[in-house]
């Protein structure tokens, strides 16, 4: 299946074409060419995970990775070099069908949505330059080829959050998102420098073949700090991912990298790119379980916190995409803990089974989340609730198909929320039922934020707007319907015959005590959120006053962002870089000047000594010889 | 009976004449003159020694005719550099040229 290797190239050649075009293509034009050129890998895609998973089939009963393309792109030694590649195994298609598909959605969605934007044609140049980048993410063979493109998807991101660059809050949130990762990446840096110094390489499958018991286990003797090698290359890999996919305490960058275009928010920052992180751990599964299993306790808990706490400040959020943002971090939190509690072999890999799974339904219906939210922003021109109201009559199309996201993400059947929400949930029961518990909690509340934010824009107060509020064009509906479809049907794929730690297929039922657990959370949550804000009344005020201390903190996002620029600002500028630059600058740098000063001055002094005039050189000249003539008699 | 002696003692008294000469003259043409002295008692150096001590050989003598020959280019030079210096400064007192000092 060699032309796998098209899916990422044509979207470089559209970034190139698009950036160096930009000046004759029309905004029009090069919205077109950039849409077009993304439907082809798209279509691509669709058909490799056709050729892989139904028609060919050749490694059923095991979904084995193949390499349709590998190139030699850095050799540092005779058994140490970088490839560059394609692999193709369950999850790599799986994530290409969502990137493409999402993509493409938001390609066709941004023609209407940012029409007439100055830098339409730049707009379009770093979507192609993101997919470009993603897609060469989740086909990666080898974990450098991986780092390569994951540092690429967040430098795009950078300039897609940036966007607007005249607004200060879109620089600041732009500067923000990359610091923040880039701080992230360096321990993914040194992870994987750890890792390949360890194993001596980098390919995927060298470093998790299971049948030569993983090449990672040597590792086990050397420690550090009485953990041993792996346990720190692999903490340090998911630090890397935490800062990408916005865990805990690295979450900081995500709600701000709101201030992008809605779209731009619906593919990087909801879709894909966010949940790059979690494919990274489930890309090295196996490294983790049976060479580093403290740190998938760790990402168990990392996680669990992070959903809990993210969910809790989305309910507190006014403006429309900082609660989608908090829901991100949350439903990503989710995954994380779907990997860390997952087992190995069979129904113990429903975890990473069903991690996958709602890494591929989250996609679908948080695009639409964001991309409905978009519709609803492109009209009213804000992104404050207290705004909003009473739209279901003015935007139908966005209001039925918010709400079918709102269910799926609420986990309520048909819609694809559901499913996956119950296969994490399940797994979480079997792993500890304190974990089963503090998803179970964040899934109603879930429910509640999301069915808030649904009352609060499509119901509530019955405003008279000034300008009447009018249903979003054909190009943003489409892509919402699409994205609609796929979130009721997604759900019904048998993704633990495709998808599973150890490749093997294996068969799941529906665990109905913890489903309908889910569903009645679920529901009380959406109850919650009716009887608050289904009309406008005083009741949320009155909680809001009641809880004032708790709804104060969460409104400020708990006071993390402070505790991070206290540490940035005080700690590290002031407490430390203060002194050491004003040592360099006193100390370091003073030693020179006196240095170079002190040359000056004393040649100065003494420059007189020279005359310029020829005799006095003779004069002395002559004198010299002479007295070393009588010296060399003499002596 | 002419020793090489008393040849080497003109030559040094030539010598010490021109170092005596470059140092005191004002004039540059002076001080010109004065290194034609140091160079021509160093060519008689030259022939008295190929005379008196290796008289089968001719490399002495043939080395002072070369000399000559630089001596000669040289002054050439020195004197167009002089002629120079006059246009630029109107004079060729040696003690008024520090000006390249600076």
């Amino acid at each position: 299946m060699g032309f796998t290797v098209f899916i990422i190239l044509i979207p470089l050649v559209m970034f190139l074409l698009l950036s160096f075009g930009s000046k004759w293509l029309r905004p029009r034009a090069a919205g077109v060419i950039g849409t077009l050129g993304m439907t082809i890998p798209a279509l691509l895609s669709y058909y490799t995970a056709y050729r892989y998973f139904l028609a060919d089939a050749y490694v059923w009963p095991v979904w084995g990775p193949i390499n349709t393309f590998s190139m030699e792109w850095l050799r540092f030694s005779d058994n140490l070099s970088i490839e560059m590649g394609v692999m193709l195994d369950s999850i790599s298609i799986m994530m290409l069908v969502v990137v493409t598909t999402v993509s493409l959605m938001v390609h066709i969605y941004s023609l209407g949505y940012m029409k007439g934007e100055r830098g339409f044609q730049r707009y379009y140049a770093l979507l192609s330059l993101f997919s470009f980048s993603m897609l060469g993410l989740v086909v990666a063979t080898n974990i450098f080829q991986m780092y390569i493109f994951w540092e690429l998807v967040g430098a795009s991101s950078y300039l897609l959050i940036g966007f607007y660059y005249t607004r200060p809050e879109a620089v600041a949130a732009s500067k923000k998102a990359f610091i923040v990762t880039r701080f992230a990446d360096l321990g993914f840096l040194i992870g994987i420098l750890i890792l390949s110094y360890y194993t001596g390489t980098f390919d995927f499958n060298k470093i998790m073949d299971v049948e030569a018991d993983l090449a990672v286990t040597t590792m086990a003797g050397s420690s550090f700090l009485g953990l041993s090698a792996a346990t720190w290359a692999m903490a340090l890999i998911f630090m890397g991912a935490a800062g990408k996919s916005a865990m805990f305490p690295l979450h900081i960058w995500l709600p701000d990298a709101m201030e992008g275009p809605t779209p731009v928010s619906a593919l990087i920052h909801a879709a894909t790119m966010v949940v790059a992180g979690v494919y990274l751990i489930a890309r090295m599964f196996p490294v983790y379980l049976f060479a580093a299993p403290d740190v998938l306790t760790l990402i168990t808990y990392v996680g669990l916190f992070t959903a809990l706490f993210a969910a809790l400040i989305a309910i507190t959020q006014t403006d429309i995409k900082r609660v989608l943002a908090f829901s991100t971090i949350s439903q990503i939190a989710y995954m994380m803990v779907a990997l860390g509690v997952s087992g190995y072999g069979g129904d113990f890999g429903e975890g990473y089974t069903y991690s996958m799974f709602h890494l591929f339904t989250h996609a679908f219906f948080k695009a639409l989340l964001f991309l409905g939210a978009g519709a609803v922003i492109h009209t009213i021109h804000s992104n404050e609730m207290e705004v909003m109201g009473g739209l279901r009559k003015y935007m139908p199309i966005t209001h039925i198909t918010f709400l079918i996201a709102c269910l799926s993400i609420s986990g309520i059947p048909p819609f694809s929320g559901f499913f996956s929400k119950d296969g994490i949930l399940s797994a979480a029961l079997r792993y500890e039922p304190f974990v089963f518990g503090v998803l179970l909690f964040t899934a109603g509340l879930t429910a509640f934020y999301m069915f808030r934010l649904y009352f609060r824009i499509f119901w509530g107060v019955d405003r008279q707007y000034e300008k009447p509020p009018h249903e979003a064009p054909k190009s943003m509906t489409i892509p919402l319907i699409v994205l609609a479809v796929l979130t009721c049907v997604t759900g019904f794929i048998p993704f633990s015959f495709y998808v599973s730690p150890d490749i093997r297929p294996y068969e799941v039922y529906i665990h109905w005590p913890v489903a309908l657990s889910s569903i009645v959370v679920g529901g009380i949550g959406i109850f919650i959120a009716m009887w608050f804000y289904r009309k406008a009344s005083d009741r949320p005020a009155h909680l809001a006053a009641k809880l004032s201390g708790f709804w104060k903190a969460a409104y400020h996002r708990f006071y993390i962002d402070d505790v991070w620029m206290f540490i940035t600002k005080k700690i590290i500028f002031r407490g430390i870089s203060g002194p050491v630059a004003w040592f360099d600058r006193h100390v370091v740098d003073g030693t020179m000047n006196v240095l170079g000063t002190g040359t000056l001055k004393t040649s100065e002094a003494i420059k007189g000594s020279q005359t310029g005039r020829v005799q006095t050189y003779a004069v002395v000249f002559v004198l010299s010889v002479m007295v070393i003539t009588v010296l060399v008699l003499v002596l | 009976m002419v020793t090489m002696e008393h040849y080497l003692i003109v030559s040094s008294i030539m010598f010490f004449v021109g170092v005596y000469g470059f140092i005191t003259r004002k004039n540059l043409l002076a001080v010109l003159i004065s290194i034609e002295l140091i160079l021509n008692s160093v060519e008689i150096n030259f022939c008295v020694f190929n005379r008196f001590l290796y008289p089968e050989h001719m490399e002495g003598m043939f080395f002072s005719l070369f000399g000559i020959a630089i001596s000669a280019a040289e002054t050439a030079v020195a004197i167009a550099i002089i002629i120079n210096v006059y246009r630029i400064a109107n004079n060729i007192d040696v003690r008024h040229i520090d000006k390249m000092k600076y």
